[in-house]
């Protein structure tokens, strides 16, 4: 066999292959006259990835002014395709006589995503979230049943929370509800509110979702504050929690695994608390105050210098801003929900004697030895009044 | 359950405080993002 000839083909091949992919672009660019090519066009209907750089940055120029006998002599240097693009990229200096915010810029095109984003793998998620954790709610309530105190409760009740603590509890759960339910309802409004009951309906319920969130939202951040303040230092990380853990917190095992005033799972529930609901938090302020906030182009900068190959972009027009803000903010939201979700089936259906701890602050001393062993102990070294039921408080 | 009750009436309390200390402020986005030409009431 002609050993040359299979080598002169795999050389020519090679060639090929390794051609830099910018000369063919330059080459084709160059036959366009600078404008863009199929290659781009096609690249962008599939939603690739297009350099725009060789139209953001032909914005013309005075340098280029045709003299003023010729025909297009008139136009100094800026075509209309030139101030178009410039328009389109905001890099031309606009002037508007709207003082509000980001008005000068008048093309962004950041909202067909969000849009998207928000039609439809965020609503599928938080159905699929929201939906699944109810289900599998449920699905153990039917087949463990309830989970109650191992030879009945013995009618001595020990003080868990003082009424501060659950007055802040409230504050946060009650703020919280209502914001989960009419963000919720927001996020729906399209998708499930007009198809059934119709656009009046949905502009009512929409407009009275809005006030309540954007004013109850004060409550829920002062409460993150109070609960943060009175809880930490009793939900420090310790060897305790991993032992819990590795016990599957008596929940999925048998036994009671240890703990103190909170056990790993509700370390889990109150850092999740603290540390989503901060992120809420800020986001949802970002978009109370449009425009004043903004946040993402600062922390992908952080980013970045932590992860550079995350490559996450650091200029972002006010609209982006405000776009991520608002697909993060219900992210977040979402995670949150499905996890309280789980909170507020185990402190009321799903556990004998939990709800009492958060309702008048009295648990049954049984319940709270087989929970909370060590901190029953610390709290009768302390000499915590033991009550019977039925005592007059 | 009486400092539930309490909570829950001084979130609808703090929600409408809010809304009164804001609207005061000239927090609202029609005032905020409109210039002096526009009339707004
Ligand atoms: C109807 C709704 C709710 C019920 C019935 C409920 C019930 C309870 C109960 C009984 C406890 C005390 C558990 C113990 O004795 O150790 C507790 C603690 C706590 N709750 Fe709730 N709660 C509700 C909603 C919420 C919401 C919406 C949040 C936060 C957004 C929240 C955050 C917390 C946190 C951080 C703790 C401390 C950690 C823990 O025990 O998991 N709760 N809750």
């Amino acid at each position: 066999m002609n050993l040359k000839m299979i080598g002169a083909c795999l050389i020519a091949l090679l060639t090929f292959a390794v051609t830099p992919a910018y000369s063919e672009d330059e080459g084709q660019r160059a036959s366009t006259g600078g404008a863009q090519t199929l290659d781009d066009i096609l690249a962008r209907q599939k939603g690739l990835e297009v350099d725009e750089s060789f139209r953001r940055e032909n914005l013309g120029s005075f340098d280029n002014a045709q003299p003023a006998s010729s025909s297009l002599g008139t136009l100094g240097g800026f075509s209309s395709s030139d101030i178009y693009r410039g328009i389109r990229y905001s890099e031309s200096d606009i002037k508007v006589s709207n003082n509000g915010h980001a008005a000068e810029i008048l093309v962004q095109d950041g909202g067909m995503s969000w849009l998207l984003t928000r039609e439809g793998n965020m609503r599928a998620y938080a159905a699929y979230g929201i939906g699944g954790i109810i289900i599998a709610l449920c699905a153990f309530y039917f087949t463990r049943g309830r989970m109650t105190i191992e030879g009945g409760p013995s009618g001595q009740t020990i003080e868990r929370f003082k009424s501060f603590e659950r007055f802040g509890h409230w504050c946060l759960a009650g703020s919280f509800i209502m914001l989960a339910c009419t963000g919720l309802l927001l996020l729906f409004g399209r998708s499930v509110i007009i198809p059934i009951f119709g656009h009046e309906a949905n502009s009512a319920i929409a407009t009275f979702s809005i006030w309540v969130h954007n004013n109850i939202a004060w409550v829920f951040m002062a409460s993150l504050v109070a609960i943060f303040v009175m809880w930490v230092a009793h939900n420090i990380p310790s060897k305790l929690d991993l032992v819990w853990f590795a016990k599957g917190g008596g929940i999925v095992g048998h036994g009671h695994p240890s703990a103190k005033k909170f056990n790993g799972g509700q370390k889990l529930i109150f850092w999740m608390t603290i540390v989503l609901g901060a992120s809420v938090s800020m986001s949802g302020l970002s978009l109370l105050f449009p425009f004043e906030m903004p946040m993402f182009a600062k922390t992908f900068a952080m980013i970045n210098t932590v992860l550079p190959a995350m490559g996450l972009p650091t200029e972002l027009l006010p609209h982006e801003e405000m776009q991520l803000a608002h697909l993060w903010h219900a992210i977040v939201a979402i995670t949150m929900i499905i996890a309280i979700i789980a909170h507020i089936y185990i402190g009321s259906v799903g556990m004998e004697g939990a709800f009492d701890a958060m309702g008048d602050g009295q648990v049954d001393l049984e319940w709270a030895r087989q929970h909370h062993d060590l901190w029953v102990e610390e709290e009768q070294a302390k000499g915590a009044p033991i009550r019977q039921v039925g005592d007059v408080r | 359950m009486k400092t539930m009750l309490a909570a829950f009436a001084f979130t609808i309390a703090v929600s409408f405080g809010a809304y009164f200390v804001l609207s005061e402020m000239g927090f609202s986005s029609a005032e905020v993002q409109s210039a002096p030409s526009v009339r707004l009431d």
